[in-house]
């Protein structure tokens, strides 16, 4: 009982920096654009976030310049995924790599060394409670930042009229130019703030979670949340419903490594991928035009609930827009 | 609101859309805007809402000149423009819709507003449904409440009468008037006659770019209206391009409905005759593009039937070819070649291109294509990417469905594009084809068949109408009489 | 004259990405001037490096060429890594039934078809799902990324374990008589690069000169023109992809074969990611396949060095790799709006 009350715990604080990234990756997408630059985003931003706090001896400039450089990343994808309209699968790719490569280099001088950290902060009164205070309020602030943010960025994306235009964005950029909205400037606006996000993702660890830095510090966190993101059907709580069932399974992989049971651990550590491709497929499936006339023969709150699982693609995402087309 | 629009010039490359156009629409009233397709009126409108920018001429506003140019000027001004296809977000609910938006009148209780304008103007619309569950009148109802919380005072229509029924119209028809009686001016742009007889207080017709004469008070007789819209063509004897002899039955239609997102044909039965030259008349987006869809069974119809040569039509048929409206992105390959593109079509393992090759200058002949065999068609001009379209239908098509074989053409190109379609029609292939040229339908056409409001009529030989009577069908009068 | 405007968008993105690595490289103590010199000429200084820059060729070029076909069908098949690992595997399964004695050019091939047809399958279980409930073929491809190199880990630390302790270093290495012949004293096997010489030109004959090809390629520019023309494109989408898997499988197995005679975990060490830059840098054109993966595999190869000569991190070629290819993006980019106005 204690060890999964400590197991919870950690599955929490463990989830901060992918939680990070989704919702970074999410506010874009809703937007319309693709950032496939994550993983690189977030290993040039966290090793440039801890080089700052080393240097500094200050966590907080280490965020702050962390989530600087994914901003300037998502920035450049921005520029040239709707300013000039390349393709922003190809232009992510290419720097998703670029990035990863500069990480390595630029970040060859801090390699093993210890920087500064973020302090543990239990929070009073809170922490006491029995087995909730330890999973919940036994952390630091970056883990509770981190919480708090689920929630903000589901509110302010399905809730706030800011959230209603950066969808509608997303959705049909010709209508909101109609509506009187400056759509290239919500997008860029998006995709920097996500960038910024994916930028304290990559400081996430290194400045907490896996302290210090080495090459390939993220272990290809980066991709995973572009996953997780489709697999939660751009929908703040179920990317983090995503996020949690990742890393679950992670923690139980590890478990099993040592308890002596018979599934392997690889087969436990890569089922997330499989159960995710899994669901997509069916879940896409329940949309062909064939499903659908079933459907609407079915009683409402079980169409309500298709609706639900099969909600789809931000219908613009990954095209430029041209208001004089 | 009174609008003043002052020498209004807009061209788009070589061709000239609306040329030193001048009018005021007054505050209060319902404006009818008239004019066949391509005649200007979408330009003209497009430019008060900001879509387009104007190449030189003036809008005042009660008297103060404005700035357009973008959306959010027009906005901000007070002209606001429903679309054809309504600018609106499917998966949004009605309320998001409106609420989606730079809000000009600074509106915070959208929900109270948005019940207000919906029972002033008797519409019935359930503010928590989402879009994609409406029907095209339902959008427009939409569009028009948004864009009257967000302030406007002047209210454009483009066609809005198009894949909207009956009960829809009159309840349109109320809602403007009731809009027009709170002081807004209401721009109503259509190609149809009696809806601004029924509807506008004054009428202001448009006819190449043009205005035709000046803005007029309602009523004025049909004939006149008639005569601004076609000019002195109406007059012209109709001419006879050869004669083709239908021989045998091609498609027996029984009981059929055709539907598509947001039109519906039918039901009706017809039987088209095989080596013959068909046109179809009517608004763009009157359902021809669906017509001709079935017909070559890319779409199959809702109920009913149709056979093709007395067997159930099943899908898409290689003996009957269909060239979309959008050739560039769904008829041809652009950065291929004829050499690959006649590659595609007749298929060999392994072929170096020199049979292909031969065939392609044989083709370049015959139809007279400015090309050479290895270009990329998108280099090649209009003209000759129609007439590479037309070389690359198999002699072995029994059937060639075309939306707007000219379109864009100059008077050369279009003459023998026609010229390569008539022959294939003298050895039997038949032509069914859509075009917004009326005089186009006249001259080439052995039948013809209108499209308005929805519906479709029976199968009327050419030489029972001139181009005037064809020109009132388009518009609706009469056109009960010869409903399917 | 028209060649020079040809030649402008590489010419202004090899100035872009050399500004820009200069840039990097003025973070540490290194000259830039000598470090350009070892990336680019350190791969040719001695046989053995020669030979290293060969072997790392070789499966760059079947992933760059696989490549260009899926691009040719407007797929991005960023799952080739995968493809390669899943074709490591499964030759590696093969090979662990060789007892002493048998006949080992038998092996060799079966080991090499059953690679192929491995990734073939891998890279089909995207397109299929891609073609047919339209997933996503970009996250299918990175989600069996990872599923690969977990069956891979499994492999190695599950029933391929070494006697003893299993290891990252990989499975008990295979019978000296299964590695394949090395020209001389270097690691070059000429079985691996000649395979990948073999199936470059073939893709490119079945690209260019082919009714096959043709056809891909129509489906790539357009799907409902192609379809309109009588073309399957579905069919060819899903078989460009199979063909670009068995591309990848087959490098993945050669290297089992020829570099580590072993199954390792991570077999595939972002080669096919590399491959990926490659056809982007070069717009999948396969006529520029083999000078592009000759400059890359030179580039990395020759950076192998820069630790030891002029104490800076290898990775700095990867650093020129992008720039190269971002800069030769946006440059065409900028040419083509250029041109339009």
């Amino acid at each position: 009982m204690d060890q999964l009350v400590l197991d919870l715990a950690a599955l929490i604080a463990m989830s901060t920096p992918l939680l990070l990234a989704t919702l970074g990756v999410l506010i874009g997408e809703r937007a319309g654009v693709i950032n496939l630059s994550v993983d690189g985003s977030m290993l040039l931003a966290g090793m440039v976030g801890f080089a700052v706090a080393f240097t500094t001896q200050n966590v907080v400039f280490g965020f702050v310049a962390a989530a600087v450089v994914g901003a300037l990343v998502a920035a450049v994808v921005g520029y040239l995924g709707i300013s000039l309209g390349l393709s922003q699968t190809a232009v992510g790719f290419v720097l998703a790599l670029l990035c990863t490569d500069l990480s390595s280099f630029l970040g060859n001088p801090y390699v093993q060394q210890s920087g500064p950290a973020v302090v543990a902060w239990p929070i009073p009164v809170l922490a006491d409670i029995p087995i909730l205070g330890t999973i919940l309020f036994h952390h630091d602030p970056l883990i509770y930042a981190g919480l708090l943010l689920v929630p903000a960025v589901a509110w302010y994306i399905e809730r706030s009229r800011p959230g209603l235009i950066l969808r509608g964005v997303g959705e049909r950029p010709e209508a909101l130019y109609a509506r009187g909205i400056d759509v290239v400037r919500v997008r860029y606006t998006a995709v920097i703030i996500g960038g910024a996000l994916i930028g304290l993702a990559g400081a996430a660890y290194t400045l907490d979670l896996k302290q210090g830095w080495t090459y390939r510090h993220t272990a290809g966190t980066g991709w995973i949340a572009l996953a997780i993101v489709i697999f939660g059907a751009w929908k703040a709580y179920r990317i983090t419903f995503g996020c949690y069932l990742y890393a679950a399974l992670q923690t139980i992989a590890s478990r099993m490594q040592v308890n002596d049971w018979n599934v392997p651990t690889q087969v436990l550590q890569v089922a997330p991928f499989v159960v995710m491709i899994v669901v997509l497929a069916v879940v896409n499936s329940l949309s062909t035009p064939a499903v659908q006339t079933w459907i609407v023969t079915i009683p409402a709150p079980m169409q309500r609930l298709f609706a639900y699982i099969t909600s789809p693609a931000p219908a613009s995402l990954g095209k430029p827009f041209d208001p004089a087309g | 609101m009174h609008i003043s629009i002052r020498n209004l010039c807009k061209a788009f490359g070589n061709v000239v859309a609306n040329n030193d156009i001048s009018v005021d629409f007054a505050a209060g009233q319902i404006h009818g805007i008239l004019g066949e397709n391509g005649a200007g009126k979408s330009t003209l409108m497009k430019m008060l809402s900001g879509i387009y920018t104007l190449d030189s001429g003036a809008v005042a506003i009660n008297g103060n000149e404005v700035l357009l140019g973008a959306p959010i000027r027009s906005l901000q001004v007070g002209i606001g423009m429903v679309g054809q296809d309504p600018l609106d977000i499917p998966v949004f609910t009605i309320l998001q819709n409106i609420a989606a938006g730079a809000q000009i009148a600074g509106h915070t209780q959208i929900a109270d507003s948005f019940a207000a304008w919906n029972a002033l103007l008797g519409f019935e619309l359930q503010p928590h449904l989402r879009i994609q569950q409406l029907t095209v009148g339902q959008r427009q109802q939409v569009e028009i409440i948004r864009l009257l919380i967000t302030g406007s005072q002047v209210l454009i229509l483009d066609e809005p009468t198009t894949g909207i029924s009956a009960a829809q119209k009159d309840a349109l028809f109320g809602a403007l008037r009731t809009i027009a009686r709170e002081g807004k001016t209401v721009l109503f742009v259509t190609h149809k006659l009696d809806e601004v007889a029924a509807l506008c207080d004054t009428v202001t017709v448009l006819r190449a770019g043009s205005l035709v004469g000046t803005q007029a008070q309602m009523p004025v007789a049909k004939d006149v209206i008639l005569q601004a819209m076609f000019g002195d063509r109406s007059a012209q004897a109709s001419f006879t391009v050869g004669h083709h002899h239908p021989n045998g039955t091609l498609w027996h239609l029984n009981d059929v409905v055709m539907q598509s997102a947001n039109l519906r044909l039918g039901p009706f039965s017809q039987e088209i005759a095989a080596g013959q030259i068909i046109g179809l008349a009517g608004l763009e987006g009157s359902g021809q593009t669906l017509y001709l869809q079935h017909l070559a069974g890319m779409r199959l119809p809702r109920s009913g039937s149709i056979r093709f040569l007395n067997r159930q039509l099943v899908g898409a048929r290689h003996d009957a070819v269909y060239l979309p409206a959008d050739r560039l992105h769904e008829g041809i390959i652009p950065s291929m070649s004829l050499v690959e593109h006649v590659q595609l079509l007749h298929k060999h393992l392994l072929d170096p291109g020199q049979t292909a090759r031969q065939k392609v200058l044989q083709l370049i002949r015959d139809y007279n294509i400015k090309a050479t065999p290895d270009i990329a068609l998108e280099l090649l001009s209009g003209g000759n990417q129609q007439r590479a379209m037309l070389a690359l239908i198999p002699e072995s098509a029994r059937v060639i469905l075309v939306e707007h074989p000219t379109r864009g053409l100059d008077a050369y190109s279009a003459e023998s594009i026609w010229h390569r379609l008539q022959e294939r029609c003298t050895r039997g292939t038949t032509v069914v084809f859509f075009s917004a040229d009326l005089e186009e339908v006249m001259t080439y056409s052995d039948a013809i068949i209108v499209f308005y409001g929805g519906s479709l009529s029976r199968i009327l030989d050419r030489d029972t109408l001139t181009e005037q009577s064809l020109a009132r069908l388009i518009g609706g009068v009469g056109f009960a009489e010869v409903m399917q | 004259m028209n060649n020079l405007r040809l030649a402008r968008a590489p010419l202004i993105a090899i100035l872009v990405a050399l500004l820009m690595t200069t840039i990097v490289l003025a973070t540490t103590d290194a000259e830039a001037i000598s470090a350009f010199t070892v990336m680019f000429s350190g791969a040719l200084t001695s046989p053995s490096r020669v030979a290293d820059m060969v072997m790392l060729a070789a499966p760059l070029l079947l992933c760059a060429a696989g490549l260009s076909i899926s691009f040719a069908a407007g797929q991005y098949n960023l799952g080739i890594e995968g493809q390669m690992t899943v074709g490591g595997v499964i030759s590696m399964a093969v090979l662990r039934q060789y007892a002493d004695g048998g006949n080992v050019a038998v092996y060799w091939i079966i080991a090499l078809l059953a690679g192929a047809l491995a990734g073939a399958a891998w890279a089909g279980v995207v397109a299929l799902l891609k073609q047919y409930t339209r997933v996503s073929e970009i996250f299918v491809g990175l989600g069996l990324n990872f599923v690969a190199l977990g069956f891979s880990l499994y492999m190695v630390f599950g029933p391929w374990k070494r006697p003893g302790v299993a290891s990252m270093s990989g499975t008990e290495p295979l019978p000296d008589s299964l590695w394949l012949p090395v020209i001389g004293t270097t690691r070059v096997t000429l079985i691996t690069p000649l395979v990948a010489v073999i199936v470059l030109a073939l893709f490119w004959f079945l690209l260019r000169a082919t009714q096959w090809g043709l056809e891909v390629r129509a489906s790539g520019l357009s799907q409902p023109a192609s379809r309109r023309l009588g073309v399957p494109a579905v069919r060819r989408m899903i078989q460009a992809m199979l063909v670009c898997g068995a591309a990848a499988g087959l490098a993945g197995a050669l290297q089992v074969l020829g570099v580590y005679h072993a199954l390792v975990p991570n077999l595939a060490s972002g080669i096919g990611f590399m491959g990926l830059l490659v056809a982007l840098l070069i717009n999948a054109d396969i006529r520029f396949v083999a000078p592009l993966v000759l400059l890359f595999a030179v580039l990395t190869a020759g950076s192998i060095q820069l630790p030891l000569s002029l104490s800076i991190d290898s990775s700095i070629s990867g650093v020129f790799q992008g720039f190269l290819v971002l800069a030769m993006i946006v440059a065409r980019a900028f040419i083509s709006i250029k041109e339009r106005a």
